[in-house]
């Protein structure tokens, strides 16, 4: 469904700070593939991520949905496509609108916007359901402005907002970083029940070995802004996370630092 | 320096209708610069291409009623130029403001063709001749604008600029045209300004190519005068209406300095202090909170 073809992107080029982030890369994402994307700091996982959704546009390369060419289509013509959490709770939500707003505002993500009123009766209703079904309380709180939320609760709507008419594409960048532990572990699962429930095909970045190794179908390993393993189904779910290291060690031809990845 | 009250009792009408007229200007503002969260510097000189457009249209038989319907488009004209300044040839937001501003003054002189037109003899739809009369009609248009950006806001597209103004990123990742919103909202702002031009001109009965100047410092004292006073957390509808309330204070606050015997000069600097001060005031509150970061 989703291909990048020798995709290349360099940061401030000709100066000395140049950064050549994303290296000849190409891959396939099919159709329901579930991929734990993991790799250390800097590794070019969150601008793989935002070259796909339209966030920056590669200097080199093709990228692909479905065979047509989207590598230079606008981010929010692109968006009809693509759903995203980032990890920053703040970022996937409107800070000053009403919960309602915000779901409303998803919802049409892909439909053209008019001078209808910005939600309808019916919708209210499926937003109060869908909320009441994360159980956090704020079923009876559509009129609250987002602002007023937890980072948790901030991170289960955005959740929410980019699964809400089934996008084609799921992108997580370690939405669940900024969270504290046990409210990580509570999101994570959300992920994974809509992800499986609703089969969609979900990148999904982590910095945490575990849940890359127990989330998803695959796995792809990226290292200096290239893949260094990618792996699948029976092999995947073989894996641990000692042999995860090994294998960084190897195709990376370096030591994993301790702070590279998070193994709790 | 004597004060006298009675003397500032009369001079209250004519504040009254001076804020509502330029309430129009200062709604105009409020799109920008609370809902889009841009700071528009176009302000000062679009106001005055609404009434010099009034004026000369007026000036050459036309209706003076019609002619705030051009006043209106030559804002909105006004404002496209920084909007596409601004997103399709990525030239910085207030700098964009800047330089329409600038390329308007000219343009002004040219509709204008002088400094400054009369229209003391024309026919005008209000005026200072009669200000209680001028009090209704502006209270009309306050009116009848609540009521059309209430219901414009609350649409999808309008729902689209507030989330383009709250978080852009967002906005783009959900699909909207956060350069389309820009333009449309800009568009509005500066149609809304000049409209408030026309209307003015006509009220004092003449167009001056200087009459904008420091619009956007009023626009903004009026702005956050209303959220001093009725805070963010009020009904959208209020929250126009607040901006209004924000510009007949700040021209009662004037009458009231001039009353107490400052210079019509020195009411620049009066201005800039006043909307320093307002503008600081979410930092002075903060400052006092230690440790909390919003
Ligand atoms: N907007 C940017 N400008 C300059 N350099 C950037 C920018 N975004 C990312 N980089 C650089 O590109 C590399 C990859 O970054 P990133 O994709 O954010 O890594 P990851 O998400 O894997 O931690 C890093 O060296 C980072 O410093
Ligand atoms: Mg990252």
């Amino acid at each position: 469904m989703l291909q990048l073809i020798n995709v290349n992107k360099t940061f401030n080029p000709g100066t000395v700070n140049e950064n050549h982030a994303i290296v000849d890369f190409s891959v396939t994402i099919n159709d329901n593939d579930y991929i734990s994307v993991i790799g250390g700091n800097g590794a070019g996982k969150s601008t793989i991520l935002n070259l796909i959704s339209g966030g920056l546009i590669p200097d080199s390369g093709k990228i692909l949905f479905d065979g047509s060419d989207v590598t230079r289509m606008p981010e929010h013509t692109r968006a009809k496509y693509i759903g995203r959490v980032f990890q920053d709770p703040m970022m996937g939500t409107a800070a000053d609108m009403i919960i309602e707003e915000n779901l409303a505002l998803a919802f049409r993500r892909g439909k053209r916007r008019g001078l209808k009123w910005y939600i309808t009766e019916k919708e209210r209703q499926s937003y109060r359901e869908m909320l009441s079904e994360l159980d956090l309380g704020l079923e009876d709180r559509l009129d609250s402005k987002i602002g007023l939320l937890s980072g948790g609760q901030r991170q289960a709507v955005t959740l929410l907002m980019a699964t809400i008419n089934d996008p084609a594409l799921l992108l997580l960048d370690e939405h669940t970083a900024a969270l504290d532990p046990k409210t990580a572990v509570k999101v994570m699962e959300l992920s994974h029940k809509i992800i499986t429930e609703k089969n969609l095909t979900t990148l999904m970045v982590t910095h945490n070995m575990k849940d890359a190794i127990a989330y998803g179908n695959r796995l792809i390993m990226l290292d200096k802004g290239r893949i260094v393993l990618d792996i699948s189904g029976e092999e995947k779910s073989r894996l641990t996370v000692n042999e995860l290291i090994e294998r960084f060690s190897a195709s990376s031809g370096g030591e994993l630092s301790d702070d590279a990845l998070l193994l709790s | 320096m004597s004060f006298n009250f009675t003397s500032f009792l009369n001079s209250c009408p004519g504040a009254l209708a001076q804020g509502i007229l330029w309430g129009i200007m200062a709604t105009g503002v409020f799109i920008t610069f609370v809902i889009l969260d841009y700071a528009d510097l176009t302000v000062d000189n679009s106001f005055c291409t609404g009434g010099a457009v009034c004026a000369m249209l007026i000036l050459g038989g036309m209706s003076p009623a019609v002619s705030l319907i051009f006043a209106f488009l030559s804002g909105t004209l006004a404002g496209m130029i920084t909007a596409l300044l601004h997103t399709k040839l990525k030239i910085p937001g207030i700098l964009s403001g800047i330089l329409t501003q600038l390329a308007l003054y000219s343009i002004n002189m040219r509709i204008m063709q002088r400094a400054n037109v009369s229209l003391l003899k024309a026919e005008t739809v209000i005026s200072l001749k009669n200000i209680p009369h001028s009090i209704v009609i502006g209270a009309g248009f306050m009116v009848v604008l609540i009521a059309i950006l209430y219901w414009f806001f609350g649409t999808e597209i309008g729902s689209g600029i507030r989330a383009t103004g709250n978080n852009s990123r967002m906005a783009e990742a959900l699909g909207i045209n956060t350069d389309t919103m820009k333009i449309i909202a800009l568009m509005m702002s500066n149609g809304l300004v000049a409209l408030s031009g026309g209307l003015v001109a006509q009220y004092q009965g003449y167009a001056d190519i200087n009459m904008g100047r420091g619009a956007i410092v009023i626009g903004l004292a009026s702005v956050i005068i209303g959220e001093v006073i009725f805070g963010k957390n009020i009904n959208f509808a209020i929250r126009v209406l607040s901006t209004f309330i924000g510009c007949v204070i700040y021209y009662l606050i004037i009458t009231l300095v001039l009353q107490a015997g400052l210079n019509t000069s020195d009411l620049k600097l009066f201005s800039a202090i006043v909307v320093a001060v307002a503008l600081a005031i979410p930092a002075l509150k903060k400052g006092k909170v230690k440790g909390g970061d919003r």
